[in-house]
């Protein structure tokens, strides 16, 4: 048996120290130790980006990230960026357009757009395919997706105005 | 699939790292950015005893250009080099590769020391260091030293490392003024892994060129520089005829090899088709530059 190691994070803004074995990946950790099922796991090993979670503020691969790895980091999952409101009106939109049937991509698919959305002000249709090219729908054909990514662009360039 | 068990340390300096891989033998593994590792644990390719987590030492992440010289620290990541002042006005070549290479998750976590030690044949990078030139920087139990990228890169995932070595950095001499550079590549989807793919470095004058160095991926085990074919060009005055008899002399360079993307009749069509748009494009640029300060 491996010993377990002590680790320190902030996980949607709380405090979390846990004990976590070294093989455990980021994405089962927040899932399983932290009931923060909104991440979601598709292939485990870095192709569908389902399990994408906000690390010190940059998008990366749950599964692809050790827990022990993330020792004294700040984790941003769906939950949080839910419950901050940060992206409420991205979610609208999703569903206004009809960007999202399963849903199971969606959580790392909003996280991965809102990326973007910060990265850049006025992303063109292909920028925005380019940049969601790491998160797999196999619902929609990404169309409605790319549509509704649009639509919130307008609408955040409209309400900047 | 998840990985199987494993112990797990984070030493804070090199020296540190490089006792540890001494200690450990082959029962230990370096984690960087895990971005090629942590696939391989979780379907269970590898199941090392203990992971070496060298992501702490500060002092291997850095982007710095003196002395005519890049240099690059192990741990600088893809996102670093994609958002490095310096690594577009001194290596272009490089600007331009690294958003080829994977999805921006996969990007904000991979290194570019993980990504040369690593030695995929299908990977961007190590083909840019062979054009560019670039020399590994090693430290092991006796000491740093140097080695040539054309010397680096020897099979599928294998490289001049020895089992007790890390790779520190890596240092590409600037891009001199007038050069210019092209890089392609064909796959599936962006960001995939190519197919065939084509980095190239030279000086042009007068509608032709010099020094040419073509580095082909994706095609054969290991990044190739296409000698022959770039001599076939040297100092010519580029036209059809010249190009084919290059693509012809490809055959001698490449040994491309057949998988479940393609046959190795289509790469050696694919590695042809990149020559020919790597030197119309090389010299036309140069032509429509001249052009334009006339
Ligand atoms: C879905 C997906 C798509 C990808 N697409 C591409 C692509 O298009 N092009 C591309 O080039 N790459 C691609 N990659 C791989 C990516 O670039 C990796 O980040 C990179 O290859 C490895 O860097 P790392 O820091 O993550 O290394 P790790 O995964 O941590 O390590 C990789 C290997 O190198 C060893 N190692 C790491 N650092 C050192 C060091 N300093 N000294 C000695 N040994 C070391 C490790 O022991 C391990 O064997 C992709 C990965 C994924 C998951
Ligand atoms: S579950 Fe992590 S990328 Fe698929």
């Amino acid at each position: 048996m491996i010993a377990p190691v002590s680790i320190t994070l902030m996980v949607n803004d709380e405090h979390v120290n846990a004990h976590v074995s070294p093989r455990t990946h980021l994405a089962d950790f927040l899932r399983d130790h932290l009931g923060l099922t909104g991440t979601h796991l598709g292939c485990e090993h870095g192709v569908c980006g389902a399990c994408t979670v906000r690390l010190d503020g940059d998008i990366v691969r749950g599964c692809l990230v050790l827990a022990v790895q993330a020792d004294g980091a700040v984790v941003e999952t769906i939950e949080g960026l839910s419950d901050s409101g940060e992206i409420a009106d991205l979610q609208e939109a999703f569903r206004n357009r009809n960007a999202l049937q399963c849903g199971y991509c969606t959580p790392g698919m909003l996280i991965a757009v809102q990326e973007l959305l910060r990265q850049q002000s006025n992303p063109s249709r292909e920028t925005i395919r380019e940049h969601l090219s790491g998160n797999y729908c196999r619902c929609t054909g990404y169309h409605a997706i790319v549509d509704a990514v649009e639509a919130t662009v307008r609408a955040r360039n409209g309400a900047n105005a | 699939m998840k990985a199987s068990d494993f112990n797990y340390v984070c030493p804070s300096s090199v020296e540190e790292a490089t006792s540890l891989l001494a200690l450990h033998g082959d029962g230990a593994k370096v984690i960087a950015g895990g971005q090629s590792l942590v696939p391989a644990l979780n379907l269970r390719l590898l199941a090392p005893e203990i992971l070496i987590d060298i992501g702490r030492i500060g002092t291997l992440r850095y982007i710095s250009v003196a002395d005519g010289m890049v240099r690059i620290g192990a741990l600088a990541r893809h996102v670093d080099l994609l958002n490095s002042q310096e690594i577009a006005e001194h290596v272009p070549l490089l600007a331009e590769a690294i958003t080829y290479v994977a999805h921006p998750a996969i990007r904000n976590r991979g290194t570019i020391g993980g990504n040369l030690a690593h030695a995929d044949p299908a990977s961007e990078l190590p083909a840019c260091m062979m054009a560019l030139d670039a020399v590994m920087v090693i430290s092991g139990p006796s000491g740093e030293r140097r080695v040539a990228a054309s010397e680096f890169f020897l099979g599928i995932y294998e490289t001049a490392l020895a089992p007790d070595e890390l790779l520190i950095g890596l240092e590409i001499p600037v891009t001199a003024a007038g050069s210019r550079f092209y890089f392609h590549e064909f796959s599936r989807r962006n960001g995939d892994f190519a197919i065939a793919g084509l980095a190239a470095q030279a000086n042009v004058r007068d509608g032709t060129v010099e020094s040419l160095r073509l580095a082909y991926f994706a095609i054969g085990g290991r990044p190739t520089l296409a000698a022959h074919a770039a001599a076939k060009v040297a100092r010519q005055p580029i036209g059809p005829a010249v190009i084919a008899d290059a693509q012809s002399a490809l055959a001698e360079d490449l040994e491309p090899h057949d998988d479940q993307q393609a046959s190795s009749a289509m790469r050696l069509h694919l590695a042809k088709v990149l020559l020919e748009r790597c030197m119309s494009d090389l010299v036309q640029d140069q032509e429509m530059k001249r052009k334009a300060l006339q």
